[in-house]
């Protein structure tokens, strides 16, 4: 098999460790090798949090060149922008729109842009492979917003490029989330999948 | 994180290197555990406060990395392998201790892990911490992946005990926090009852005995020579007819393996696992009969210089690139993209997908920043507020509170190191007219806030000492410390006071405040102000994230009839909650943690708990 690079971004507190642990069980569940690279310490204040997976037969390093990605998963509109060059043409773009707007916004140093007049048809321009998706609203239906990283692996998920199934995806996240919780994340994961293979 | 007791050999599970770490000293038999928390070395301590206790081993927060060496050095010396692990700013704490250790040595293994952070993702520089390795003639292992960060662990040991001195054990950024598939040993049982057997030749580091010791060091790292040529962890992956040899090691190795495989490129590579003392004879096999040698590791040509010199010997018309050529950097770690570039020079090479262009859009920095409710924001306030438009000299120190450096607060601005604000507020104030404040964290105070008070009261220096005491080391992952009343391995502990630390060195004017009562904490700091000689206050407030652990308050509003759009909020306080749209100022709900500190800021009450409909 050829191997998939996964590439996450997004803003300290997203969840999006938890989300690159669920891929990377699901992988490793299914005999496959994974290579992760975290961050922790100082950025995960509310900065940009940047997280790969690399999943394949052997995979010897974790991160990734420039256009490499085979997916970007963003969990905020402008940092899926931010990290637009690790994607080449035949990545597939699956990027959450709702908005964070950093602080140096509100203190004047710098323009948030508009998500829906120039991020996305930006983003359109440049990709044909591009999903977006109301993560927020679709994990306040499941029961809350917190569950807005499941709902982005579902998404993640129904572009079919991962070397797990739909199914491998669920055993995973019931394994990684606290017992009570997990039939509203079984549910918000459903909602992503769904929302994007509309979108397909 | 239960999971790494388990002994089931040959089990694979995705760990994090830092985990992996642990593993790889339970697999040892590890007795005695100790270290300073420090990113990216902060999750080896994190794990063994949750399993220390069941696996039987003493683990304990030093209050600085050269207390953790020192009370790891005496725990080997007693027969009992121990490990200390810090970053790698952390060995620079601990290298007073370091350097003479290694001429007495120990008994039982000694593992020191030193954690690098090329690119600066979470440290104040990138120094490339190989080269304590030369200065103290310390045996050094640099593993490229959590796998063999655990196996090195656990051979680290042995060779330690072998050679009766300490290994380091190297590791950057993306080995620590690098997830892999990790295979399982056996766990062995662990370390106790040491007995510390009296030799003052050997440990008493006076003139007549060192004279001796540094000999048996020497003669030490002589059988090291030998043994590194064997090591298991050092290995050829030789092509035929290979246009390119290429020496690497620690996670740089990781890429131009992954580069050569994925384009499957006539490359021979000698991948290095012990790297001091160096494989000489492997090396000299390596390059013998190449053309040209490429040295890929990240930071400074530790390795290129070595081979460079060994090359004029034994293949003088061999091209060696690297850093000298300009193919690397010293600067930031690598990435396959980096060694992609080196290689398009030197080889048929081209990089297949071109990365997608997208409209430049001037995008906003999103730095890291103070969380909402940090009750270091209300301090700061309060201190620009006592100030009342007077210039202060801000001298910081490394935790989350160094992020006043951030718009609006701008309150660092001067920063080297842990318990630097200290030393350089008394140089501050011996030298110019400015109101100067030092300002450090509770952990941090501890770690070496502490000395620097008592050479400043002696000193009779003048500056405001704000010890910003928020119960927790914070920015690593909320570890316990001297003041918390709790150990690592998660035991009542008595609490130490830096209140009466204070009062005991002599100062005179020591006032502990809670920072959430805004109006309360600029008097302190107005009164400070007035006082000759050094003032001690203390912010004491419980870091936000701990306290929301405990309690939910319900979120602020802005209410939008009363606000008067002043924005003294935003442009003066500047809480990551309150969001400005134009003119209009509000609150959002998600990230507010209902602390109700910027309703104190605001000069008009419109920023309330409940907004009338």
């Amino acid at each position: 098999m050829k191997r998939v690079n996964l590439e996450i971004v997004g803003v300290g507190g997203q969840g999006i460790l938890t989300s690159s642990q669920v891929i990377g069980d699901a992988a490793l569940n299914q005999g496959l090798d994974v290579y992760m690279s975290e961050v922790h310490g100082m950025a995960q204040r509310g900065g940009v949090v940047v997280t790969t997976v690399k999943i394949g037969e052997e995979v010897y390093s974790p991160l990734i060149g420039k256009g490499e990605a085979d997916i970007v998963l963003g969990f905020e509109p402008v940092e899926t922008y931010r990290a637009i060059e690790q994607a080449s043409e035949k990545t597939w773009v699956v990027t959450n729109t709702v908005p964070i707007v950093p602080f140096t916004v509100s203190v004047g140093d710098g323009v948030y842009p508009d998500i829906e007049n120039e991020i996305i048809p930006s983003l359109k321009k440049a990709t044909d492979r591009l999903i977006t998706l109301d993560a927020e609203t679709l994990a306040k239906e499941a029961g809350a917003a917190i569950t807005q990283n499941i709902v982005m692996i579902g998404a993640l998920t129904a572009t079919d490029v991962l070397p797990m199934s739909k199914t491998d995806m669920e055993e995973s996240i019931e394994n990684n989330v606290p017992q009570k919780f997990v039939d509203m994340n079984i549910d918000a994961f459903e909602k992503g999948y769904q929302r994007a293979k509309e979108l397909m | 994180m239960k999971e790494l007791l388990d002994d089931e050999p040959g089990k694979e599970i995705l760990l994090l290197g830092n985990e992996a770490i642990v593993r790889g000293a339970l697999e040892a038999g590890i007795g005695h555990g100790s270290t300073y928390p420090g990113t990216p070395s902060s999750e080896i301590g994190n794990t063994l406060e949750k399993i220390a206790k069941d696996y039987g081993m003493y683990f304990e927060y030093s209050a600085n990395e050269k207390v953790a060496m020192e009370t790891a050095a005496a725990a080997a010396a007693s027969g009992v392998r121990a490990m200390a692990w810090m970053k790698h700013v952390g060995v620079n704490v601990a290298s007073d201790a370091l350097m003479t250790l290694m001429y007495s040595g120990v008994k039982a293994g000694m593992v020191i892990v030193a954690a690098g952070d090329p690119s600066m993702h979470s440290s104040q520089n990138e120094q490339d911490t190989r080269f304590y390795s030369l200065l103290g003639n310390i045996p050094m292992l640099e593993p490229t992946t959590p796998h063999e960060a655990k196996e090195m662990v656990k051979y680290g040991f042995d060779l330690s005990e072998k050679l009766e001195l300490p290994v380091l054990i190297r590791t950057t950024t993306r080995v620590n926090h690098a997830r892999g598939v990790v295979t399982f040993g056996e766990i062995k049982e662990p370390d106790g009852d040491g007995y510390f057997e009296k030799d003052p030749a050997r440990f008493v580091a006076v003139p007549q005995n060192s004279v001796k010791n540094h000999p048996r060091l020497l003669k030490q790292m002589d059988i090291a020579e030998k043994i590194t040529e064997e090591s298991e962890f050092t290995y050829p992956q030789e092509v035929e007819n290979a246009e390119l040899h290429v020496i690497s090691s620690g996670a740089g190795f990781n890429y131009i393996k992954e580069v050569k495989e994925e384009d499957d490129l006539p490359i021979s590579i000698l991948k290095l696992g012990m790297t001091n003392p160096l494989p000489v004879e492997k090396i000299r096999d390596f390059i013998e009969e190449a053309e040209r040698l490429l040295v890929v590791e990240e930071l400074e040509p530790f390795l290129e210089e070595k081979v460079t010199a060994l090359a004029k010997d034994v293949n003088p018309d061999l091209e060696i690139y690297g850093k000298n050529s300009g193919h690397f950097s010293r600067l930031y770690e690598y990435d396959p993209d980096r060694i992609k570039e080196a290689l398009s020079d030197l080889m048929d090479f081209e990089k297949e997908e071109e990365p997608l262009q997208a409209e430049d859009y001037a995008l906003p920095a999103r730095p890291p920043s103070l969380c909402p409710g940090c009750p270091h924001r209300a301090t700061y306030y309060a201190v620009k507020k006592a100030l009342g438009g007077e210039e202060g000299v801000f001298s910081s120190d490394i935790g989350c509170y160094t992020l006043g450096v951030q718009d609006p607060l701008n309150t660092t601005d001067y920063l080297l190191c842990m318990g630097s604000s200290v030393g350089a507020a008394g140089g501050f104030s011996k030298n110019t007219d400015q109101q100067v404040f030092a300002f450090l964290g509770d952990s941090t105070f501890f770690h070496s806030g502490l000395p620097a008070l008592v050479s400043g009261f002696y000193n009779q220096h003048d500056f405001v000492y704000v010890i910003m005491d928020n119960r927790t080391t914070a920015m690593t992952g909320h570890q316990p410390h001297p003041g918390t009343g709790k150990t690592g391995m998660g035991d009542p502990a008595p609490m130490a006071s830096i209140e009466d630390l204070a009062k005991g060195a002599g100062i005179e004017f020591v006032e502990t405040v809670d920072p959430y009562d805004i109006e309360k904490t600029i008097d302190v700091f107005e009164r400070a102000m007035e006082h000759d000689g050094i003032s001690v206050v203390v912010p004491k407030h419980p870091c936000a994230l701990i306290e929301q652990r405990e309690e939910a308050w319900a979120p602020y509003q802005v209410d939008l009839e009363e606000c008067k759009q002043c924005h003294i909020c935003t442009n003066q306080f500047g809480c990551i909650a309150l969001v400005r749209e134009g003119d209009k100022v509000t609150i959002n709900e998600t990230l507010c943690i209902g602390c109700g500190q910027c309703a104190q800021v605001c000069p008009f009450d419109a920023i309330k708990q409940e907004v009338e409909e």
